[in-house]
């Protein structure tokens, strides 16, 4: 059989034989063309600037597999780029390995494989190894992704729970919420699913401007699964401080917070993908805050919060736009919509 | 928006010291519960007003005998289950619908959904889990209709719709209850509108006030409660005007009662109340679950220690529940009040912890 005819992939593509090779020289090769990966060599052999190299992996399964605003493949990039970003990295070069079912589109895992090729080009971070495995029908929903990235870690930047302190600010790029609920709307199929878009996007670019920039920033983090309400409740219990946030302050989209209130979602639980979380010295920031201002992906950067002195243990607490308070809790799994 | 937050506070102080006690005010719908605690609103008000969390959640006062209904059912091979999500967490006297992990459960977000289920799956019998109070019974009465028009004889309905006003009114009639005035729920009172209220408030002389679910819609209904009181005077009140009408939605009402009628039915914690439930009509009775397998509906045993219908009446606040966060969490609810997010224990957990006022 010809697997040029192929319109799904078989077993055959990833039992290491002709199919394979073909599979990889046709479909994946042009996509993500660069010297390093072109050598095909069991391992990729890199040049890196620096002595302190950050090193992540992630794995992807999301459902569906295209959203309005991205898809598995660019999302499989992005976040892995943006684990590096937070850490303080300028990410060098990405890992890209499939597992796909059997009986899986290949013109499906061709849009797939552009997408992540195009985010890989834009964010300047090239994919140099990868993998494919296929497993029988019925094994993995589709297809999944993992992708593993390297970085440079900047040089000066020291970022780390142990540095945050009462008193620092802590900034958000943009508003919260998007991807999440992008999400939960088309498997939920509500009505305005069209007017909803993942943020999903590399945030390195603006990360490293910002840790180029300033001397004051003293954490940051993605705040992907779990929302902002993990990630300050992180902030809070690994550094023994609390969280004062400002609900008034926090961005949102209100197509995004109508979808949330129909499913009856906290937008505070709800996944980003091209948000950052950043705690920094009070004086430096307004500076912070301009740098993000300034950049695509910071548009609507804003002070949400400050870190305080924990009295009986490290909570995160929200004043509400009424001026009452609450706390915000580190959710506790799966959300379900409510019925009324 | 400050200015009306002041005058509400004032109406509310003003109240605590004419009756010169604390104050109770019950709010019946459980989007009012999650509002206010999402919102702080609790840490706002005088120490000596207290909000009572009502029986206003529709999982949570749905009967442990009709969560067994469900999981027998599940049982069946020839059946799916459509139901809407919170349902699926709810303990019944063996585990729940989702911890029995049947692949004939199925999420749905509508009746509509539901039905669709049943034109897909000729070869079963698709059983809708239709609770809720008077907000869902008309998209139920609605795919009833159509499973009329259309033929679809694959598709019946296990009702445990509820009627907020006839609970209201157990409550007042208990001997012990604290409940000084009704918050009312806005949703529902699209429906029945606010001359439903107007027996609670003669009978019983209890204000009720209607209002919707933002923060400055509850801290108004509340201030204006706290007027009432104060001038001892008990009217049926609505600061939600502009979608609640005193006749409320009459389609909807006339599609409730062509298809469904009041009958007894059991509510969690309160026990069985008169014409409180809905049921579909003897003609419309090919679509009643109950039927179509001849199952009875027993009042179910409440959970070992599990003290959900105290706190649904108002008695209680879940703190005071042995099992509050000790052994029933979200992770892990042992009563229907964690399991929804609009109980009253799991917007406790969730908000409540840490509130060092009204808690």
């Amino acid at each position: 059989m010809k697997d040029t005819q192929a319109k799904k992939i078989l077993l055959a593509h990833g039992g290491g034989g002709r199919l394979t090779n073909n599979l990889i020289t046709n479909s994946i090769l042009p996509k993500f063309s660069n010297e390093i990966l072109a050598e095909l060599e069991d391992a990729a052999s890199l040049q890196l600037d620096s002595g302190s190299v950050c090193f992540t992996t992630d794995s992807y399964t999301v459902k569906p597999l295209f959203f309005n605003g991205g898809d598995i493949g660019k999302l499989a990039v992005c976040g892995t780029i943006n684990d590096l970003a937070v850490a303080g990295a300028k990410p060098a070069a990405l890992s890209f390995s499939l597992i796909i079912e059997e009986g899986f589109e290949i013109d499906v895992l061709d849009r797939i494989l552009s997408s992540a090729a195009k985010a890989s080009d834009q964010a300047e971070v090239p994919i140099v190894a990868g993998d494919t495995k296929v497993v029988e029908a019925g094994a993995a929903d589709g297809i999944f992704i993992n992708t593993a990235g390297v970085g440079t870690k900047l040089a000066g930047v020291n970022l780390s729970f142990g540095r945050i302190a009462p008193g620092d600010k802590i900034i958000i790029n943009g508003s919260i919420g998007d991807h999440g609920m992008t999400i939960m709307s088309q498997r939920e199929g509500i009505k305005f699913e069209s007017q909803l878009k993942s943020d999903c996007a590399s945030v390195a670019g603006l990360t490293c401007k910002i840790l180029k920039t300033s001397a004051g920033v003293k954490f940051m983090r993605d705040p992907t699964r779990g929302g902002l309400a993990a990630t300050l409740n992180e902030i809070a219990n690994t550094s023994d401080c609390s969280v004062e946030l400002c609900e008034a302050d926090i961005p949102v989209n209100p197509t995004v917070q109508a979808a949330a209130d129909m499913l009856g979602f906290d937008l505070l639980n709800v996944a980003n993908e091209g948000k950052v979380v950043i705690v920094v010295d009070a004086d430096a920031a307004d500076d912070v805050l301009g740098i993000c201002r300034g950049h695509p992906l910071g548009k609507r950067a804003s002070i949400i919060g400050r870190i305080v002195e924990s009295e009986d243990g490290p909570i995160v607490e929200l004043i509400t736009k009424i001026g009452g308070r609450r706390m915000v809790q580190m959710p506790y799994g799966r959300q379900l919509p409510r019925i009324c | 928006m400050l200015n009306r937050i002041y005058e509400a506070q004032r109406l509310m102080g003003a109240a605590c010291e004419a009756l010169g006690r604390q104050i109770n005010i019950m709010e019946v719908c459980g989007t009012h519960t999650v509002s206010i605690f999402r919102n702080g609103i609790r840490t706002t008000l005088p120490e000596r007003l207290k909000m009572l969390s009502g029986p206003g959640c529709p999982v949570c006062v749905t009967d442990q005998g009709y969560i067994d209904i469900t999981l027998q059912l599940a049982d069946r091979d020839d059946c799916i289950i459509a139901t809407y999500g919170d349902m699926i967490r709810v303990p019944g006297k063996e585990g729940s619908l989702e911890t029995r992990h049947k692949p004939n459960v199925k999420v749905v977000l509508s009746s509509e959904d539901a039905l669709t289920l049943a034109k897909d799956n000729p070869e079963k019998t698709v059983v809708f889990i239709a609770v809720g109070f008077e907000t869902t019974a008309p998209a139920t009465a609605v795919a009833v209709a159509e499973a009329v028009q259309t033929g679809v004889d694959n598709f019946c309905v296990l009702s445990g719709h509820k009627l907020v006003v006839p609970a209201m009114e157990a409550l007042l009639s208990e001997k012990n209850h604290k409940i000084d005035a009704f918050l009312c729920p806005g949703h529902v009172s699209v429906i029945i509108g606010s001359d439903a209220y107007i027996p609670v408030v003669e009978r019983f002389r209890r204000p009720c006030v209607v209002a919707g679910f933002e923060p400055m819609q509850v801290i108004e209904g509340i201030g204006q409660i706290c007027r009432q009181l104060a001038e001892k005077t008990a009217k049926v009140g609505s600061i939600y005007d502009a979608v609640v009408t005193p006749e409320g939605n009459t389609t909807a009402q006339r599609i409730i009662s062509e298809y469904f009628q009041p009958v007894d039915g059991y509510w969690r914690g309160l026990g069985s109340i008169p014409n409180s439930t809905l049921k579909l009509k003897t003609k419309y009775s090919r679509f009643d679950a109950l039927k179509r397998f001849g199952v009875d509906e027993v009042p179910g045993e409440d959970l070992s220690g599990c003290r959900c219908g105290e706190v649904l009446c108002g008695l209680i606040d879940p703190t005071e529940c042995a099992l509050f966060e000790a052994k029933c969490t979200p992770d892990g609810p042992v009563g229907p009040c964690m399991v929804s997010s609009e109980g009253a224990c799991a917007a406790w957990y969730k908000y409540g912890r840490g509130q060092k006022r009204n808690s």
